[in-house]
This record gives C-alpha cells, structure tokens and sequence, in this order.
C-alpha cells in the first residue's frame, strides 16, 4: 500500500463513503459456547470477537481486591490479521491499547457488586483494517451486556481521522496509515444519550477547533453503532426468551 | 498495611484541600513544579538530559547507530523511544520487562516527538533503502514524585536537542548536530471530579491515576493526547484542560529552552 495522492474525490472517499458515513458494521452476540458472554463484530474488513469470562474468583490470589471486581481485558492480534504476519504475543501496541481499553470499561462496571473477583475480557483480532481498537471495545461492550456483567451503561467507540484537512469518520487503511491525524474515542452511552468520554486518544496534528469537530463527529457515528448494539442485544434477548418460553 | 493507610489519609487530605479551592503544596491548579533541565549529562551518550520536576527524576540518554530502514519509509531515519521504570525509582516499581505502565510512557512520548516531527528524519538517511540513522530515546526514572511522564517528555526533547550524530565513529563523515524542527511539550492533569490539577505530585495522585496528557508543539497544535485511568471525562472539562494545556505549554517550553540554551 502506498500513500494515495488525494484521500477525497468530489466529496467521497477512497472506499465511496462521505466524510461522515461508517464502514458496513455486523454485529452478532453469543457466538461462543464456553463463554458467559460473547459477541462477534464486522466493522469494514475489521473482523473482531470478543468473550467474556466471569465474574469468578480472582487467581492468582494476589491479583483480589477485596472490596472489588478486578478487570482484564485483552486484546490479541491474529498472527494473519494482518499484511504482514504478526508475531504472536503481546506486543508494545496491544499492552497499551489493552491498558487503556480496560480502564474505560472499569469506568462503567459495578465493580463493588463483586469483591475478590475478575472478570475477565478477551479480544481477538481476526482481520484488523484499521480501528480494531474500537470494533473490539464495540464488541466487548455486547459481550458484557451477554454475560449480565452490571454495568452503568455501555461504551460505543468510534475513530476520526483527518485527511487533506477533512476529517473522516472511522478512518480505513489507507486513512489512518497515511493521514494527519487519528483520534479514537469510547463513549459512555446511558438511556439512549451520550454522557461522556471513556476513551481518548489522539496522534497527528490538530488545532484545538478541530478537535472539537472531531468529537461532534465521533458522537454522531457513535450513536449509530450504538443502535446497532441495542438492537442485536435485544434480537438476542427475545431469541433467548423464547427458547426458554 | 501501613502504605495503604497512609494513601487514604493523603488522599481525604487532597480531597478536603480541593475542597477549599487549594492544593496540597499550595500551588495554583494550572501551576507546574520547578523544573530544571541539565544536558549533557551523560558523556557516552550522543546526547542526554537530566530532568527534575519538584522532587521527579528522570535522567534519558540518546544513543545513534546505522541500521536497516523501514520498507515504507526507506530514505527516513527511525526513532525509538523505550522507558524503564526501575525499582530503584519507587516502591511499587519491580524488576523485569516493560509493563503497562511504562510501555504507555514510552508510547505517549513516542507519539508527542513523532507527530510533532521533531526530530528531521529526513535528513538521517544514509543510503537510500539500505542505511539510516537509528535514533534509540531511553528514558530512565530515577524518582517517581509523580508525573514521570512529562519529565521524561521533556528529557526526551531536551536530550534530542543536545544530541550529535556520531557519524566519525562509524566512517561516515563528520559529526553533525541532529537536525531539530520543534519542541513538543507534554501536559498531563490530574482529573478530580469536574477539577484537574496540573502536573499532579504523588501524594496527588492517591486520589487515583486518573489523568489526561496533551502534548502540544511550538505552534499550538496538539499533537498527542492520552486519557489514561479509569474515569468518565465530560466534554467540557476535557476542552477546559486542553485551553489550559495550551497556555501550560508555552510557558513551560520558554522555561525549558532558556535552560537549554544557558548550559
């Protein structure tokens, strides 16, 4: 891949999208048997599943707090998710996306409600196209929901890139390898309404304003995802319903 | 558990004193340490810094050598920034690999020198493809009085300033001064409820790591930005701190360059 020579032609993007439009997004929630939550996302060529396991008792025993619910949360690249193979393991970039993407989850569990427990989060990155961090905390979210984790609300995440100076909603590839800036966000979303950032990261060059159309524009393509989510949980929910009806 | 009482008591203290509209040492909410910047400190290094801020820290040393470009930046040099939180430094610091923690100081700092372009990368090519200069930024903590990652931000920065490519010693020509296009500085606050602190102390930081680092360069862009903790930040208070950041930051790099330039 090389650096295109304009990122937008008569208002459309690389892939056909306008600045504010997402990637087709799928989102399927228990798609695993073992564990007590599960939930598998498309977000463009990101293909991402994550599980949750838990809330158990907390091993090794020097991890427990006593008067909390310990998280974990891990995100792991597919050695063939990529280009060019990825050694497999925790490399710099997952340590401190998984620090990170943990924290904001800690934000919005009850944590108190299980003390000397974990809960533990895996992400598995099947096919990254740039923004996997953010299908797999869309992801992780539903899973938690699947496993009946309480949580104050849910975290919807959503990336801004700014390319020939505009900027662009969940940047693909080529967007976020070759812009001027890549900001991903997570949300937390309660009773339908946006109420403040669980996640925040930013590289490139922004004056302060665009920032601040940078975070308007995430909103909006976070409420989107966010229906999304709801619905398949709630598709989910009424099949389970029924099943046991 | 002696240490956690004590972290309790410390952090009702801040608490109750943020309360009051203070701070623990008495310093204004946007108000930075006494920083002092040192270069040259290490003779072997191609270029070094010893950073304190208050009562942190950190020394970085620069070291330089030809290397194997990047496929798709072959004519570019390649910065590497590492970070060791040794056990020396703290208490609650452990031998061993890199962990979260000091692989995301490293990352932030990372970010604000890259994307700032800092360092002319350009001009650390050798051979086109084949030879570039390897810049290695190892950063070292000597004492974690709070905020490690600003200090090592502007270590990183004032040592890159300081340093020489050693090219003689590689039969490459002469040394040259390692071509320098800004200085990125690096802001983290310390988010308590609706009110951030900037520059957070230790004892500050007992009421949680609950921050956020904005790095901005000469031009008033912000260049990095890092929420790190485990806490809900309101639109309007992240747009407070990064107005304050800004205005940090400019005092701060003035600070810094007068005391480069002196030594």
């Amino acid at each position: 891949m090389s650096r295109p020579d304009k990122f937008i032609v008569d208002g459309k993007r690389l892939d056909g999208r306008l600045p504010d439009q997402l990637r087709p997004i799928k989102i399927e929630v228990d798609v695993l048997k073992r564990a007590d939550g599960s939930c598998y996302i498309e977000m463009g060529k990101n293909k991402v599943v994550a599980a949750v396991y838990g809330p158990r008792e907390a091993y090794p025993r020097h991890i427990q707090d006593p008067s909390k619910l310990v998280v974990r949360y891990r995100y792991n690249m597919a050695p063939f998710s990529v280009e060019e193979r990825k050694r497999p393991g925790p490399d710099r970039r997952s340590v401190e996306i998984s620090k990170v993407s943990k924290e904001a989850f800690e934000a919005i569990i009850m944590k108190e409600l299980f003390p000397r427990s974990v809960v533990d989060i895996f992400v598995e990155v099947l096919q990254a196209d740039a923004g996997s961090r953010t299908a797999c905390i869309n992801a992780a979210s539903v899973a938690l929901v699947d496993a009946g984790i309480p949580m104050k609300g849910i975290l919807t995440s959503v990336a801004v890139a700014k390319v020939d100076g505009v900027l662009v909603l969940d940047p693909m590839k080529e967007e976020d390898n070759y812009g001027e800036a890549d900001m991903p966000f997570a949300f937390f979303i309660r009773g339908g309404k946006i109420e403040s950032i669980a996640l925040l990261q930013m590289d490139g060059r922004m004056t302060k304003a665009e920032i601040k159309d940078a975070i308007n524009l995430a909103k909006k393509g976070a409420m989107e995802i966010y229906n999304l989510q709801r619905e398949a949980i709630m598709k989910q929910f009424v099949e389970e319903g029924e099943e046991n009806a | 558990m002696p240490e956690d009482i004590l972290v309790d008591i410390k952090r009702d203290y801040v608490l109750s004193k943020l309360r009051e509209g203070e701070r623990i040492d008495g310093r204004k909410f946007d108000e930075v340490r006494r920083v002092e910047v040192k270069t040259g400190v290490i003779e072997k290094a191609e270029g070094s810094a010893l950073v304190k801020l208050g009562n942190t820290q950190v020394v970085v040393g620069i070291k330089m050598q030809p290397g194997e470009p990047f496929p798709d930046t072959p004519d570019k040099g390649i910065i590497i920034v590492n970070a060791e939180l040794v056990p020396l430094a703290s208490p609650t610091f452990e031998p061993g690999p890199p962990d979260e923690r000091s692989v995301e100081l490293a990352r932030v700092v990372d970010r604000g020198i890259r994307e700032s372009e800092a360092v002319d990368l350009s001009k650390l090519c050798i051979e086109a493809g084949k030879s570039v200069w390897i810049v290695f930024v190892d950063i070292h903590a000597l004492d974690d009085d709070g905020n490690l990652l600003d200090a090592s931000a502007i270590a990183s920065i004032s040592a890159l300033m300081n340093t020489k490519v050693p090219a003689s010693r590689f039969g490459l020509g002469e040394d040259f001064e390692l071509p320098i296009n800004d200085f990125p500085i690096s802001v983290t606050s310390l988010v308590v409820g609706d009110k951030f602190l900037v520059d957070p102390s230790r004892d500050e930081l007992s009421v949680g790591e609950t921050t956020l680092t904005v790095t901005v360069d000469k031009n008033d862009n912000i260049v990095a930005m890092q929420k790190s903790g485990d806490y809900l930040l309101s639109e309007s208070l992240l747009d407070q701190i990064i107005e304050t950041s800004i205005g940090v930051s400019k005092r701060l790099r003035e600070e810094i360059l007068r005391q480069i330039s002196k030594s």
